[in-house]
């Protein structure tokens, strides 16, 4: 019986990843390392005012007197930093004005992905930017969003069009100091998404971001910048997708998000890089930055992650509860498989008064994936009435998994409330038993039970995406319990 | 429907059932009686194709197919249900998504279109008001949550739902009150049709008052000792099972 059990957590985790193709789109590329000679010309490709390289420079040289952390709970392979390529973009005109002047096989490539770059093919209310290696490709429905004041476009279009918003809020949040890979970020990103949702406006549709790796031996860096004005929604998502390659692919991303007063955003994230094969060769290291500020009163920032991809998956989404009355949240599903790590969670920071924080943390390992959750809860001297409830879970299918729980609370105000609550489990013999005596087949069973599972976080995701996310799940569970 | 022949059972390495035979037909009501540790739980899983339990000899025939042969989501399909003694919890899973994903697992194998979530809600409406069930219930997560008797009474339901050809209830009554053991038999009453059969396994002669069966057998020790009509029960009741033990020593049975 022990056999059988290896058996089907062997199938269910050995399931294909179904975007690893590569396309054959002719790239402009500079070449491999990094020094000063390369971030200016990542500047130059991107003809940028001068004060935003200064601030590239001013990031390198920060950076070069840092070492990587060493402290998660991950083991990571040696990064050679000179071996990487910093900038890759498929070779076209300069802005793309119209779809014509797309390369076909990069609008195929897209379609392929099930992001089709004509509106009319779209989603009906999803307006997305897609993003291939360093650059952005195309954003749909720029000119419906105008219409009510929203910007959202590629970072470099904000860089040139709106220099003043950039300047105002870019590295407020997660500043150029704030850690090794957001030095990094800060020195050689080469593009990402830039929202503006001016005040009072309510986003009429959900704006997204598609990041998708393509050429081989470089990073991604991409930043991605949201502004969400006074009385202000949105509900922004993003995607990621990369082709099966033997060896690992860096991807350093910022994600800053700024919420004025009675401000409300929701981040959503389904990250599917390549995970690597089922013997942990090759996949995406996916280090990334992320962390909003509730600024205003009332305003709330709410991150709902499904982390199924990635060799290595290290980030940290937060919210810095600086407001009074402000609001965090953070949910968040994180699959290991065969030989996936993760170390994830989430800070808050609870600085304003009666400031409220949520976190749901449920971690699903199987194969020999390794799952940490590593969580900060800091209440500050002034945020009397603060508020924090977390939960944390983990699943196991198998016994060749790990997980593991790092909760860190601080609490310098005698008034707060925080709450921890954490629980493991695995996937027991006896339920699939059960979903098989009713004739449901044990693949089945385990994305039904893990879905189950995972289904309080599923139900943050926007409606559209949820489904995707289901399917997700069950798919990178394939083949792994038996 | 069914014939067991000469079936010899092991759990890592211990025999538990000893040389079973006994045949069903199509429409019977079957109890299967015995003491703490007799095997009668063991014959329900080996009946559902519960892995654990290694069949060394024997041979057991459903609808004139080798049952051995069928995995257990086909043996459901093929209208075998078990009612679980300790039905398993699913967190998060609803008993509308669950019931949903097993009845259309069902109609595909039956060569039918899968039902549309309007229309399987209307049945569940109809079934719940047959079974007695908490409307509530049926909104819940797969007995998450659910006291002993709930528990029992969604066993019910969901056999309402898949409407099995032949119903194995592993002590269905065992926890429960007399009120929620009369909602769970009148449910299985309400269900009996002609043509389909029933396989009650109990320790107690209390829920065979309402649940009358056709054949009573005494399972003891890993053997049927004793087959007979209704009336074999109330004896039992009346006079435990120790009789049956002191018979089965005298014969030398055992």
């Amino acid at each position: 019986m022990e056999k059988d059990q290896d058996k089907i957590i062997n199938d269910v985790t050995t399931g294909e990843y179904k975007y690893g193709f590569h396309s054959d789109i002719e790239m402009e590329q500079l070449p491999r390392g990094l020094n000063e000679g390369i971030i200016r010309a990542i500047s130059t490709k991107k003809n940028e005012p001068s004060w935003l390289l200064e601030f590239r420079l001013k990031s390198f040289r920060y950076w070069q007197a840092m070492k990587m952390p060493a402290w998660a709970n991950l083991t990571i392979p040696e990064i050679n930093y000179q071996d990487i390529i910093y900038y890759a973009a498929p070779k076209q005109k300069v802005g793309y004005t119209s779809l014509d002047d797309i390369d076909p096989e990069l609008k195929k490539t897209f379609d392929k992905l099930g992001i089709p770059l004509e509106e009319q093919k779209h989603l009906s209310g999803v307006a997305v930017d897609a993003v291939m290696d360093s650059v952005s490709v195309k954003t749909t429905f720029k000119e419906t969003l105008a219409e009510s004041g929203i910007i959202f476009c590629s970072f470099s279009d904000a860089v040139r069009e709106y220099p003043d918003l950039v300047k105002r809020y870019m590295g407020t949040v997660v500043p150029y100091t704030d850690n090794f890979f957001a030095s990094l970020n800060s020195a050689v990103f080469s593009d990402g998404s830039f929202c503006y949702i001016p005040k009072g406006v309510r986003c009429p549709m959900e704006l997204s971001t598609y990041f998708r790796i393509n050429a081989a031996n470089t990073g991604q860096f991409e930043r991605t910048l949201l502004v969400a004005d006074e009385e202000s929604y949105v509900s922004y998502l993003e995607g990621c997708t990369a082709p099966m390659r033997d060896e690992n692919q860096l991807h350093a991303a910022i994600v800053e998000i700024i919420a004025e007063n009675n401000a409300e955003v929701k981040y959503s994230t389904v990250q599917n890089w390549y995970p690597g094969d089922k013997n942990g060769k090759g996949g995406v290291f996916n280090f990334v930055t992320k962390r909003g500020m509730c600024r205003g009163e009332n305003s709330k920032i709410s991150w709902t992650q499904i982390e199924t991809g990635s060799a290595i998956t290290w980030k940290y989404p937060s919210c810095i509860l600086r407001g009074d009355n402000s609001t965090g949240e953070f949910y968040s599903v994180a699959v290991t498989n065969n030989h996936q790590q993760a170390d994830t969670g989430t800070k808050m920071i609870h600085i304003g008064k009666n400031t409220k924080s949520t976190i749901v943390s449920k971690g699903i390992s199987a194969g020999h994936g390794q799952n940490s959750y590593r969580g900060l809860v800091k209440v500050l001297k002034n945020a009397t009435g603060a508020r924090n409830f977390s939960q944390c879970d983990s699943l196991l299918l198998g016994d060749k998994c790990g997980a593991h729980t790092f909760p860190y609370i601080e609490v310098d105000n005698q008034s707060a409330i925080v709450e921890h609550e954490a629980t493991t489990s695995k996937i027991g013999e006896d339920q699939i038993f059960y979903c098989n005596q009713r004739g449901i087949s044990t693949e089945d069973a385990i994305g039904l039970i893990v879905n189950g599972y995972a289904r309080e976080v599923i139900n943050k995701l926007p409606m559209e995406f949820a489904v995707e996310a289901q399917k997700l799940l069950q798919i990178s569970l394939e083949g792994s319990v038996g | 429907m069914l014939i067991i022949k000469d079936l010899k059972v092991s759990i890592e390495g211990k025999i538990i059932l000893k040389g079973i035979s006994l045949e069903i037909k199509a429409g019977e009501i079957h109890a299967i009686m015995g003491p703490n540790g007799s095997g009668k739980s063991t014959l329900a899983a080996v009946l559902a194709g519960r892995d654990f339990a290694e069949v060394t000899e024997g041979t057991i025939t459903y609808m004139g197919k080798n049952l051995f042969d069928m995995s257990p989501e086909e043996r459901s399909k093929e209208g075998i249900f078990l009612g679980f003694q300790y039905p398993i919890e699913i967190p998060g899973v609803s008993m509308v998504n669950f019931l949903k994903t097993a009845l259309n697992e069902h109609r595909k194998h039956d060569g039918l279109e899968p039902l549309s979530a309007s229309d399987f809600l209307k049945i569940m409406r109809e079934k719940k008001e047959l079974v007695e069930i908490d409307s509530k219930l049926a909104n819940r997560s797969v007995n998450e949550g659910f006291s002993g008797g709930e528990k029992k009474k969604n066993e019910i339901f969901q056999m309402s739902i898949l409407e099995p050809r032949l119903a194995i209830l592993d002590e269905t009554d065992s926890g429960l009150d007399i009120d929620a053991l009369r909602i769970v038999a009148n449910g299985v009453n309400k269900l009996k049709k002609p043509d389909n059969s029933t396989i009650v396994i109990t320790h107690y002669q209390r829920l065979l008052d309402y649940i009358v069966p056709d054949v009573v057998h005494v399972l003891y020790d890993g053997r049927i000792v004793k087959t007979a009509g209704k009336e074999l029960a109330m004896e039992l009741e009346k006079k435990g099972y120790d009789w049956i033990k002191q018979e089965v020593y005298q014969n030398g049975i055992a």
